[in-house]
This record gives structure tokens, sequence and C-alpha cells, in this order.
């Protein structure tokens, strides 16, 4: 059964069949990761370009583990490196390494949308590698697959999303999916980092962590941007860690024992401290591998549709 | 060169005229009106059901020269206008170097007189700051002694309430218009889609309407203050209107003009993040589309205004966040005010040519057309029950940046006639 859309752009209006098809098929490649030998021959002369236009080491050397182990050919750039710094645009970058014969295209950029428009400009399938603050489908994937590993299940599950609402593209897309399987979603943040009419997306909104904790199953808990308009979304550092840190103390006193994640930068002690970080209910380092697995199951299903 | 347009309904506000007459026109004068109308050496044009209307104007264009004439000329913007069933047009003063200066105003007059023969009327509009650069008034005087019909900084918001304050006395003294691109600058930085399903679901940055509204309250409280004249540029947000529609009750100079694409398309139609769906002020909610509706038949909105914004096809080819605000407006103009207006009994063709016609010819304080024996011939005729699907390709502007390729409308131009030309389209 072979996926209903050619590219991989978002979670938004993804069926369930399709979400659970990827997460079902990560699982075998999961498996893949804990062998002696951990490669396998689904890609084998296909070529995989990765464009990244925003750094991301985690995301980009994620992609290029799944696509190696899938044997596929791979090649790639980080935009300072390239010719993108001389004023080419993006659909030129793009058509001249499709030239190349390349069949597949992984992309990140800090425009939203990008590559919605990169898939209408070459007929290689694209890859959502993270664009602006819209979509970041292999993470959200990653997360409902980590989840569904640890509880069993996604639906009836509440999901809170922490931090910086407003201009996460790892929240958007969680919320995508997450809402398509069932589960319940709210968000918590200053209200300067909710985005207004959110209610669209049909999440639970709140701005106090005492009031949302005691009913979470899963905390996921966003990186918090320091250097994102500076004092205008928030005053300080140490009265964003005061209000919406996740510590040890604060989980203890909501009284409920929760799965945490975090996609990663971690900010030590500021969205999370180290105790909860590293506790044994966080799976931030089963998130990493996960994510190797999920993207691999996208790599090669997109693949088998051609 | 004799003329003789049989049948039509003539359509002219300012006589309240309304019925099917004969028109003989002679070397671009109307010699007489009448019915049954014969002669024997003129070019006989049948336009049963069609309207004949005094010339549209479209008092909110971008023409691009001097400076960005790949995107498009006076000469390309003439001939869209007159596609589009224009006599006239008002050109924005975002060229370069801009129309600050009286140089600048006349190299206009020179260019429209030259293209189709001066067949389209271009009257530009003075910047209200010197560079619009929003620091100190431009030479108004200078300005509207040179044929500067009103001032406007848009593309921009005159932002600095001292700066439109002075702006307003300024130019009352020559009683003409200051026309504001009404935008809180402060809350809309980086932003480039309407707050809400934009923001949220497609992670754009935000434009919220308040940016708007805030900016027009601010300004007719300056107008009120100053005794200027006030035109909103492209109302956008459903209560930008209840601030105008209080003013108007107060008996405030203010009006303002709205551009088809806010009164027919919703933010949700960036889905796609298609950058022809990309414009300042954005598109809005389907509420506010109502409002603007609304807005329309209660008479609040003076004017229909394309805001026509021609940019080339690269630089519409680019990531949503990169790509200039804007769409072209001239040729599509009257099928989509036919289409989503009189169709759906938000205004009646009478209503429909006096938002295109008389309105903004009246508060530009333009020279009122007037469709009489001795007159000259200013004339707009269209089909109101042409059917046609706009297909981008055949247009005359440079320009294709358009999201209504493919859409089919209702009203179509037929032709104009103008400063003793004629143009069919």
């Amino acid at each position: 059964m072979p996926l209903h859309s050619k590219h991989l752009l978002g979670l938004d209006g993804m069926s369930r069949e399709d979400l659970q098809l990827i997460l079902d098929t990560a699982v075998s490649f999961r498996e893949v990761l804990e062998r002696p030998i951990k490669k396998v021959p689904p890609l084998q002369g296909k070529t995989v370009a990765n464009m990244f236009f925003e750094n991301s080491t985690r995301t980009r050397l994620s992609f290029e583990l799944a696509e190696r182990r899938l044997s596929a050919d791979v090649l790639g750039f980080v935009a300072t490196g390239s010719s993108v710094s001389k004023g080419e645009t993006l659909k030129d970058t793009a058509r001249n390494i499709e030239a190349m014969k390349v069949d597949m295209v992984v992309m990140r950029h800090s425009a939203a949308g990008a590559s919605h428009y990169l898939s209408r400009v070459i007929d290689a399938n694209v890859i959502n590698a993270g664009d602006g603050s819209h979509e970041h489908p292999t993470q959200g994937l990653l997360d409902m697959y980590t989840i569904r590993e640890k509880h069993g299940r996604l639906n009836d599950l509440h999901v809170c999303i922490v931090g910086d609402i407003s201009h996460s593209r790892v929240a958007r897309s969680n919320i995508f999916g997450l809402k398509t399987m069932g589960a319940r979603v709210s968000v918590c943040g200053p209200a300067t980092m909710i985005p207004r009419e959110i209610d669209r997306l049909g999440v639970d909104v709140y701005h106090h962590l005492d009031d949302v904790l005691p009913t979470v199953d899963v905390l996921n808990v966003l990186r918090i941007q320091l250097e994102r308009d500076a004092g205008r979304l928030f005053p300080t550092i140490r009265e964003y860690r005061q209000t919406f840190g996740i510590t040890r103390r604060r989980l203890e006193k909501a009284g409920r024992v929760m799965t945490i994640m975090h996609p990663g930068p971690i900010n030590r002690d500021v969205e999370i401290s180290a105790d909860v970080a590293d506790s044994e209910h966080s799976v931030i380092l089963q998130q990493v591998l996960n994510g190797v697995a999920v993207r691999m199951s996208v790599l090669y299903l997109l693949s088998t549709r051609n | 060169m004799q003329l003789l347009l049989k049948g039509g309904r003539l359509i002219d506000p300012p006589t309240g005229r309304d019925e099917a007459l004969d028109i003989l026109v002679t070397d671009g004068r109307i010699e007489r009106i009448g019915k049954n109308l014969s002669e024997s050496t003129a070019q006989v044009i049948e336009l049963r059901g069609k309207v004949i209307a005094p010339g549209f104007i479209d008092m909110h264009v971008h023409f691009r020269e001097p400076g960005y004439e790949y995107k498009e000329s006076i000469a390309s913007g003439c001939e869209a206008a007159a596609a589009g069933g224009f006599t006239a047009v008002c050109c924005m003063p975002n060229t370069n170097p801009p129309i600050d200066d009286e140089s600048i105003v006349h190299f206009i007059h020179a260019r429209s007189r030259v293209a189709l023969g001066g067949l389209v009327d271009v009257y530009p509009i003075g910047a209200v700051t010197a560079g619009r650069k929003g620091e100190h008034l431009a030479r108004l005087a200078e300005l509207s002694a040179a044929g500067a019909v009103a001032f406007s900084d848009d593309g921009e918001s005159v932002y600095d309430a001292e700066l439109m304050r002075r702006a307003l006395e300024y130019s009352a003294m020559f009683k003409k218009p200051i026309i504001q691109h009404a935008e809180e600058p402060s809350l809309t930085k980086g932003g480039v889609a309407n707050e809400g399903y934009p923001s949220v679901s497609l992670g754009l940055p935000p434009m919220p309407r308040i940016a708007e509204e805030i900016m027009v309250a601010r300004d007719i409280r300056l107008a009120e203050y100053t005794g200027g004249q006030y035109h909103v540029a492209h109302v956008s947000a459903a209560q930008t209107l209840d601030h105008i529609r209080n003013a108007k009750a107060k008996g405030l100079p203010v009006t303002c003009e709205v551009t088809p694409h806010h009164y027919t398309l919703i933010d949700e139609a960036l889905s796609s993040f298609d950058t022809n769906t990309k414009m300042n002020p954005p598109l809005r909610t389907r509420d506010d589309v109502e409002a603007m509706k609304a807005g329309l038949k209660d008479g609040v909105i003076d004017a229909i205004a394309t805001d026509h914004a021609p940019h080339s096809y690269d630089e519409k080819e680019v990531e949503f966040a990169q790509a200039p605000f804007g769409i072209i407006g001239l040729e599509t103009a009257l099928g989509l005010a036919v289409t989503e207006l009189v169709r759906k009994n938000v205004l009646s063709l009478y209503q429909l040519v006096e938002k295109l016609s008389t309105n903004p010819r009246r508060l530009l304080h333009l020279p009122t057309i007037v469709i009489a024996e001795g007159e000259e011939a200013n004339l707009t005729i269209f089909d109101p029950g042409a059917e046609w699907v706009v297909d981008p390709s055949l247009f005359r502007s440079l320009a294709r940046n358009t999201p209504f390729g493919g859409m089919r409308l209702v009203g179509k131009p037929i032709g104009i006639l103008n400063n003793g030309r004629a143009f069919w389209s």
C-alpha cells in the first residue's frame, strides 16, 4: 500500500492511514537499527540530496544516516557553503541539483512553505525537514512513534506541548498528526507565544503548568529560542524558567508520572532541568534513535511510489 | 470619424440617466443622443444589452516607471487599463525615483500622452514624504501645481503621527486628499499574511487586522483635528469600516476604497503558499469579505480600486516570505465586480458605475464626466452578461501575477472612448 502523496510536506491534512503506514513501517526499520549490520538495500541506486538552507546538525545527520542505512547515494549542502550566498534562487539551486538526476530532495528552509514551493518546481520527491515556523513532519512522526512505543497507543492520550508555540514547526506537526490519531493535545506557554485563534487546531490552551500537568500523559518541552525578539515575547530567561521551566519539583507537585520529550537541542536549566531531562521518564534519546527509523520509513515509502 | 453606438444602456450617474439610447460620436465628441439615430457615414456598433458608462477610473495603480520598467511601463500599464475598460488611472509614487519632485510628474504626463496616443488619462499621485522615507514632507505645493491629484506614501504607512498631522494640514491648502496605506508598522513587522488561519496553520508571520484599524482610527482623529481630506487605500478589515462609517456620520471628509481581491478572496487561499495570494494588506477572513460587500452596499466604501501591482515572473517565483507583495488587477476588475457584486446583488450596475467612475472622480476633485450632447466622449462600454475565463497569457499588462487565472467571470469590457481615441477589447 503506497502513500497517497508523492511528497512529505507536512502532517496537516495527512490521512490516518498514511500516518499509520509510516509509523508501522518504521517499526521494521527500528529493528534493523538493532542489528549488527545496520544496512538494507531498498534505496540502492537512488540518490538523495539534503539541502539545508539552515543549519541543523541533528536533523541533517539523522536524515543522512537514514539514507545511508537504506543504501542510497547521498549528497548535500548547508547553505553557508553553497551558491545561495551568491544570490541564486531556491528554484535555480534545486533544479541544478535535480539536473544531476537526483531522486529525492530533503530540505530545511527558514521560510514557511518553501518545500511546498519546491515540490511545484522539481519532479523529485520532496521531504520537508522543517520550513520556517510551519511544519517539521518527520519530527512530528518520530514524536508520535516514540509516544506509541512508550504507551502502546496514541488515541486518548493527553499530550501537552510547552513553550513557544507560535514559532514552532515541531508543535504544528505534532498537533496535526496527534489530533488525526485521536490524541488530546494541549499547549502551555506565555500568552505572547501562543498564536491567536489556535482553537482552530482543536487544542486546549493553558498558561499555568500547574493547571495542566495533573492530567498529562506526555509532556513535549520545546526549546526556547534565547535570541528571539529579545525581551519582547518574554522579559528574561530567568522569568521563563521560573514560570514555564520543567523541573522535578514541579512534576512532583503535579503528582503524576508522565513521559518527557524534547526535540532538542536542550537548553539545560532553561526550559527543562537536568534532573528531568535525564530522568527515567525521559525518552529524549529514544526520540533521536527513532528519528532515524521514521526517516527510513518515509524515504522508503516515498521511493516505492515511483 | 463617426461612431454610432446603437441601443446600449446608458448609465450616467451625474445626470441620473439610465436608459437604452443611441449615441453618435463625431471626432471624439458626443454629437447626438437619442432613440433610433441613424447616420450613413458613421460606423455602427450594435450595443443592445450592453452598458455605456462614463469612463472608469482606477484610482490606485502602480505603473513602475520610472525605475522598474521590467515589471510594467506606463505604456504597458495604459494598455492594461484600456483593455480593462478604464479611461483613467492614478499611479502611485513608489517608483524610482519616487514621485516626490515635479519633474517626475511631468515625465509621467509625457509618457502617458504617447501611450496609445494619450487614450488613457494618467493622474500621478505625489509622495507625502520626501523619498517616501516618512521623515519630512515632500514638496506638496510643487507636486500639486505640477498636477499631482493626491498624496500617498503607498506601500508604506505615514506612521509618524506628527508628520501625518502636518501632511493633512498642508495638503488641505490645495484641497487634495492624503491617501493612507493604513498599517501600524510595529504590529506587522516581518509579517506576510493575515493573523488567523495563515499564522496558526501555515506558520506565516502575522499581519493583524488591528494594525490597519488602529492607523485609520488615529488618522480620522487627525483629519478631524486638522480639517484635512483623508482617504484610506485598500481597506481590508471589517473593523476599519466601522471607524470610517462613524467619521462619515460626523460629516468628515473621509473616504475609502476596496480592491476586488479583498471582496473576493479569503486568507485560506494561502494554503498552497502561492505567492499570487501575497499582498499588503493581506487577504483576510470570510467575515471581512462580507463586511467589504456590506460596505460597498451601504456606501461606506466609496470606490473600487485595483491596487494593480505588477511584478515580474521571477520575482514571484520564490518562497512565500521572499516574494514581493501585490497582484495585478486592471484586466480582471470589471469581471470580478460584476461576478462578485452585481451578480450577488451587492450592487446594481448603476451603483457599480458610481464606484468605478463617479465617486473616485469626485473625491479626487477631477472634472465630472457627463454623457451629454456637446461633451467629449469619455466612455467605458462593457457587456455585463459576457462569460469568460481569465487567461493571464492574454493580458496587455507586462505582468502575470494574478491569483485569478482560470477563474470563470461574468462581465467583460468591450471598449473605451477617450481623448478622441477608441480602444476595443
